[in-house]
């Protein structure tokens, strides 16, 4: 079947490319245009690794078909740092230690800031249900959740 | 958070602790959370190509045919990879280090031995491509009775699943059908335990389900090399198997890797790269070779299937007085590491505790399943488990609290293990007392006051008899057909002890202890002892002294 083109906008840059119509989105950032931080887990929306956002959602790019996302914006964890300035979520994930073997890593971290760019102050159950989707086969979540929690505090301190 | 118990192990250590008790970042941790950290697939190749297998819906079954010809002209396919393309079409992972016969095809010959066994693979230009043409590659199959339970694969006349093994069992020495564990009489011990027990534990096999999957990129060099970016664990291992199967000298391989998505033991077996650089060498292009999650979960080694049977003589003061332990690994089809971690089990054996009798015997067995490997503390985990729930219920038996029934039966400094070494450095009795303190659990006096470092050695130090056949031996090396018997003559009379004192349920063990004056002169790391090559005679009995001695009377008759 032929190719079809795609435009969207990921982590801030506007790409167009073409892909097969059943694409996943998840192929198309990786393979298509080079952002190896989404990882490939299970192919059937049940691992979470695959986690990007769309329009600030939480998507599984691996069930996502890229001709679906025409016109949207992406983001990954490679655009989640400012430069050489690490995000808070990402600063957070480094000091409690919640990454071990790294594979979950960039999914994790962008379901949980979809949790805090529409609920900045998180209840601990609010974290566990946001972060319910993706697997975490090393560290055995705690320092995960409190990784969020200290990241949403941060975040909470620097407004006030 | 970090607690030090710095009383233990005090003479093995300086204090001055540079790293320990300090937070240090990990040199990895900024790759990971911005991403950049580079796992296998996160390489970009032009001309990428990806591989993908033909694997048996048989558990076990006769290959009459393939027929490649379809898939060879499907859309897309640049290479289709069979059997009698591999160089070396048989190997074990351990004979590395020259343990144990190589059994196991990277592609199967003309037989399969478990469900999703490798047959075929196919290379093509898109996942998806290769996938279809791997659906048009026709296998008929003639199968084959098969035979899952571990027991069941030992008897006389049960299938053989692995002609290189065709007695079901991994060959220890080429000839011994298990590992085997004996220390004194547990005959006798059980004739004259107040209470003999058996029961039987059974694990299920364990998926390690890391969120990476299995997989390897190869690709050629412009140096007559090949560059493999590759999940292994043991990186250089898996370039020595590769280098083994593919007939190469291990210097033509680069392999890149040690970044690994979570392996607990399920990326040792190189299930990947041998074909992936197969692949790379036959089509001159990077060859992709990932296994899908369902590939992963079911035929991605698992942590194999386990039966502990104990069958233990208890007395009614607590002290255990023999324990014999039958152990079962399902190896699956193949070896793969099943045979080491039997040994590793009856390493385990019989426990962190003192028995005067022991008797254990693991088998590493065949059968039609999905070879096991690795996985975390594999060949311990399960019957450490095993030995832990029967203490519960040996406890539970003789009425005494299943903490300080552990701390009775713990084994001290100065002990002598079943295997034949003095026990240095142990420190149940401590970790009993700390868990108990953490968890609110009341203990007595004496259980609290007991240590590790008193009360061990002395009559526990002694080699018991241990029964042997007529060539010194501990047991036939086929005992599959007849259990080794003991021989009139060969086994040492059990030796007339004194009647040991009369003791109050549990008490003497917790009295405070000085060393015993006949505490072996052993100093710490020694040399282990050397093997007895006949029974040795029998210690003359030691004076009953003070709560130590409280193991004296084992081989006394009690009733």
């Amino acid at each position: 079947m032929a190719r079809m083109p795609v435009q969207f906008r990921l982590n801030g840059s506007d790409r167009a490319v073409f892909v097969e119509p059943a694409e996943t989105l998840l192929g198309t950032i990786r393979r298509g245009l080079g952002d190896f931080a989404p990882k490939f887990g299970c192919g059937q929306g049940t691992c979470g690794v695959c986690t990007v956002l769309v329009d600030g959602e939480p998507r599984l790019g691996c069930l996502t078909l890229s001709v679906t996302c025409e016109g949207r914006s992406i983001e990954t964890a490679s655009g989640l740092a400012d430069g050489p300035t690490l995000h808070p979520l990402q600063a957070a994930f480094m000091e409690h230690f919640a990454a071990q073997c790294g594979f979950c890593t960039p999914g994790m971290l962008m379901a949980a800031k979809a949790l805090l760019d529409r609920n900045p102050d998180p209840t601990r159950v609010e974290v566990v249900e946001a972060i319910a989707g993706n697997v975490c086969r090393c560290t055995g979540y705690e320092p995960i959740i409190n990784a969020i929690l200290a990241a949403a505090q941060q975040r909470g301190a620097r407004r006030a | 958070m970090l607690e030090f118990r710095k009383d233990l192990f005090a003479d093995e250590r300086d204090d001055n602790l540079h790293v320990i008790g300090k937070g240090e970042q990990r040199q990895d941790m900024l790759g990971h959370v911005t991403g950049r950290t580079r796992f296998f697939d996160d390489h970009g190749f032009d001309g990428l190509l990806h591989l993908k297998v033909v694997r048996s819906p048989h558990h076990h079954a006769r290959i009459r045919s393939i027929d490649v010809s379809a898939a060879e002209r499907a859309p897309g396919v640049k290479r289709v990879i069979r059997a009698q393309d591999v160089p070396v079409n048989r190997n074990t992972l351990l004979s590395l280090i020259g343990f144990g016969k190589d059994d196991e095809p990277t592609l199967a010959v003309d037989k399969v031995r478990y469900k999703g066994e490798p047959i075929v693979a196919v290379i093509a230009d898109s996942e998806p491509e290769a996938m279809a043409a791997a659906k048009l590659v026709r296998v008929s199959y003639d199968p084959l009775p098969t035979v899952f339970d571990v027991q069941e694969a030992l008897k006389p006349g049960a299938v053989v699943v692995n002609e290189t093994y065709p007695g079901n069992y991994f060959e220890y020495h080429d000839k011994y059908d298990h590992q085997k564990l004996r220390f004194g009489d547990v005959e006798a011990a059980f004739r004259t335990a107040d209470h003999v027990i058996e029961e039987r534990y059974q694990m299920s096999p364990i998926e390690h389900a890391s969120t990476e999957t299995n997989g390897t990129i190869a690709a050629p060099e412009t140096n007559d090399r090949y560059v493999v970016h590759s999940c292994a664990q043991g990186l250089f291992f898996s370039l020595g198997t590769t280098a083994k199967i593919l007939a190469l000298e291990s210097n033509r391989l680069h392999f890149i890797g040690g970044t690994v998505g979570g392996g607990f033991g399920g990326k040792v077996d190189s299930l990947t790269e041998p074909l992936a650089v197969l692949g790379a060498i036959l089509t001159g292009r990077p060859v992709r070779y990932v296994l899908g999650r369902e590939e992963e979960m079911q035929f991605g080694s698992p942590r194999g299937a386990e039966r502990h049977v104990i069958k233990d003589g208890v007395m009614r003061d607590g002290r255990i007085v023999a324990r014999q332990i039958t152990s079962y690994f399902d190896a699956g089809a193949y070896t793969r590491l099943t045979s080491y971690g039997v040994v590793k089990c009856v390493a385990h054996m019989p426990g962190p505790y003192t028995i005067p009798n022991v008797r254990g015997d693991a088998y590493c067995v065949f059968t039609n399943r999905v070879p096991a490997t690795a996985m975390r503390g594999f060949g311990v985990t399960g019957v450490d488990f095993s030995i832990e729930v029967q203490m519960d219920k040996l406890a539970h038996l003789v009425g005494i609290d299943p903490m300080e029934f552990r701390i009775l039966n713990a084994y001290r400094d100065g002990d002598m293990k079943a295997h034949r070494r003095v026990a240095h450095n142990t420190a149940l009795i401590e970790c009993v007392q700390v868990a108990a303190q953490k968890s609110n659990w009341a203990l007595s006096e004496t259980a609290r006051r007991a240590s590790s470092l008193s009360g061990g050695g002395g009559p526990r130090a002694a080699i018991p008899p241990t029964v042997t056949d007529e060539s010194g031996r501990i047991g036939r090396p086929e005992t599959r057909q007849a259990p080794p018997q003991l021989t009139p003559g060969a086994a040492a009379p059990l030796p007339a002890y004194q009647a040991p004192p009369a003791v109050p349920v549990h008490q003497p063990p917790h009295q405070p202890v000085p060393p015993l004056p006949n505490y072996p002169s052993q100093p710490a790391g020694a040399a282990p002892l050397p093997p007895v090559p006949t029974p040795p005679v029998p210690a003359p009995p030691a004076p009953p002294q003070h709560g130590a001695a409280r193991f004296s009377s084992v081989f006394t008759r009690r009733r």
